[in-house]
């Protein structure tokens, strides 16, 4: 498993929201694979140095989402891949993600032309390291 | 939340002379967690916690602590409470191995590990004089004396003033060690808002001696919220809003902090016609900072229920 979680402190994100995003985003991008253990509420706690109950709240979150498990006894456990959002709500997120990433080139003035085809080059880099398609179940 | 708070305050209030230190206090420690008290410097901190510990008279009101009368409390209900201040008394020609035994024996429930790990935690050598130990490190003996007889409920007056970043982690792993055993409750006041953060469930907001806020942290936080508006050319005067803490203008755009945000604001927000309206995230401390600013309305943060949209 190659995944070390981070907070930050003084951020506009609260600390459980850290968590969650960090999760979400590992299991995405396959660093957190089906299977893989994540630390207890209480060992995650005192490394992160947070209060358990913000750990637990992220925790559970994540259950609810059906990203992870926790099996009585033996820890937290990535499950099951599972869409975590709606078709609607991914596109909703991935907007501002878009305006950004195009306003940022712009600025930097790239051409339509550039941007899309640095575009079309990352995506089949990542086709190539991951597997591409892999939100498909 | 069934159970008896530990801390409960009712009408509690504190004059100096003609001006109200705490006024009208009415507070809620639910039992287990961490609960934080906020505050600017004066605003009635240190006089809530030495009213709540006996060692200060109320003028008028009344207040329990662990189900006792704050007014008279008995010896059993002091020894299950613990008390870190920042002018804790320590003898100089003591070591540091010295101070736990000098006072583990007032202490049926002292608890050894206890002691020795948050002294090794804070780097402390057993065999050290007081009189040569740092700020820092006579802080990390004191929180030793105080979480050493484990005590039910934890009171810490700014136990952060003074600590340099190291020390000051160090304080909160211990705190947070102490979490361990669910029934046991923290209550420290601190103006280390990134603390209050890492260890923080609940809590409540002193402005001016009146209470402002008594709620779990994550309801303080959406409670207070910032939109920014964008016109296409200089905007509107900004009529009544309900709840308005702060309003900056600028060319084109104004943010507008509220407190309980809801439909109401959000409509009257609307009604200036902004070509773009948007959510803008708050930091804790940018929350806490337009709570407490002088501009805004004066508003009272209560509960879950209160807060939500």
């Amino acid at each position: 498993m190659n995944f070390n979680l981070g907070i930050s402190t003084g951020s506009s994100t609260p600390i459980y929201r850290q968590i969650t995003e960090q999760v979400r985003l590992a299991v995405a991008t396959g660093r957190l694979a089906v299977g893989d253990q994540l630390p207890s509420v209480r060992a995650l706690a005192e490394e992160l140095v947070l209060n358990p109950n913000t750990v637990a709240r992220a925790y559970t979150d994540l259950a609810r989402e059906g990203l992870l498990e926790s099996r009585a006894g033996r820890g937290v456990f990535v499950t099951r891949k599972r869409k975590v959002f709606t078709r609607e709500e991914g596109r909703r997120r991935l907007e501002p993600l878009l305006d950004g990433l195009i306003g940022e080139a712009m600025a930097m003035d790239f051409t339509q032309e550039d941007l899309r085809a640095a575009f079309e080059k990352k995506l089949a880099q990542w086709k190539q390291t991951r597997g591409g398609d892999r939100n498909h179940e | 939340m069934n159970e008896q708070p530990v801390i409960r305050t009712q009408g509690l209030t504190r004059y100096f002379g003609a001006r109200p230190a705490v006024y009208e206090l009415d507070l809620a420690v639910p039992r287990g967690g961490v609960f934080a008290l906020l505050g600017r410097n004066g605003s009635g901190k240190t006089t809530t916690i030495r009213m709540l510990l006996g060692l200060l008279e109320p003028t008028r009101g009344a207040g329990t602590i662990l189900g006792y009368d704050i007014r008279a409390l008995p010896p059993e209900a002091r020894a299950r409470i613990g008390y870190l201040t920042e002018e804790h008394q320590l003898y100089g020609w003591m070591s540091v191995r010295e101070c736990g035994e000098f006072q583990s024996p007032y202490y049926p429930t002292w608890n050894e590990k206890v002691f020795r790990g948050i002294i090794g935690h804070f780097g402390l050598r057993p065999t050290t004089q007081v009189k040569s130990l740092s700020r820092g490190e006579r802080a990390g003996l004191c929180l030793a004396l105080t979480l050493a007889p484990e005590p039910e409920l934890l009171i810490l007056d700014d136990p952060a003033v003074g600590l340099d970043p190291v020390a000051r982690r160090s304080l909160v792993e211990s705190m947070i060690y102490l979490t361990r055993r669910s029934d046991r409750t923290i209550f420290f006041s601190t103006h280390q808002l990134p603390d209050v953060e890492r260890v923080a469930d609940h809590i409540a907001v002193l402005d001016h001696s009146v209470l402002r806020a008594c709620c779990p942290l994550e309801t303080f936080r959406n409670s207070v919220q910032q939109v920014r508006l964008r016109f296409p050319s200089a905007p509107p005067p900004l009529p009544k809003i309900p709840g308005l803490l702060q309003a900056f203008r600028s060319e084109g755009e104004l943010r507008v902090t509220c407190v309980h945000y809801n439909g109401a604001t959000e409509a009257a927000l609307r009604a200036l016609a902004p070509a773009q309206m948007e959510p803008v995230p708050l930091s804790l401390e940018d929350a806490f900072i337009s709570y407490l600013g002088d501009r805004g309305e004066k508003s009272f943060i209560l509960s879950e229920t209160e807060a939500q949209p």
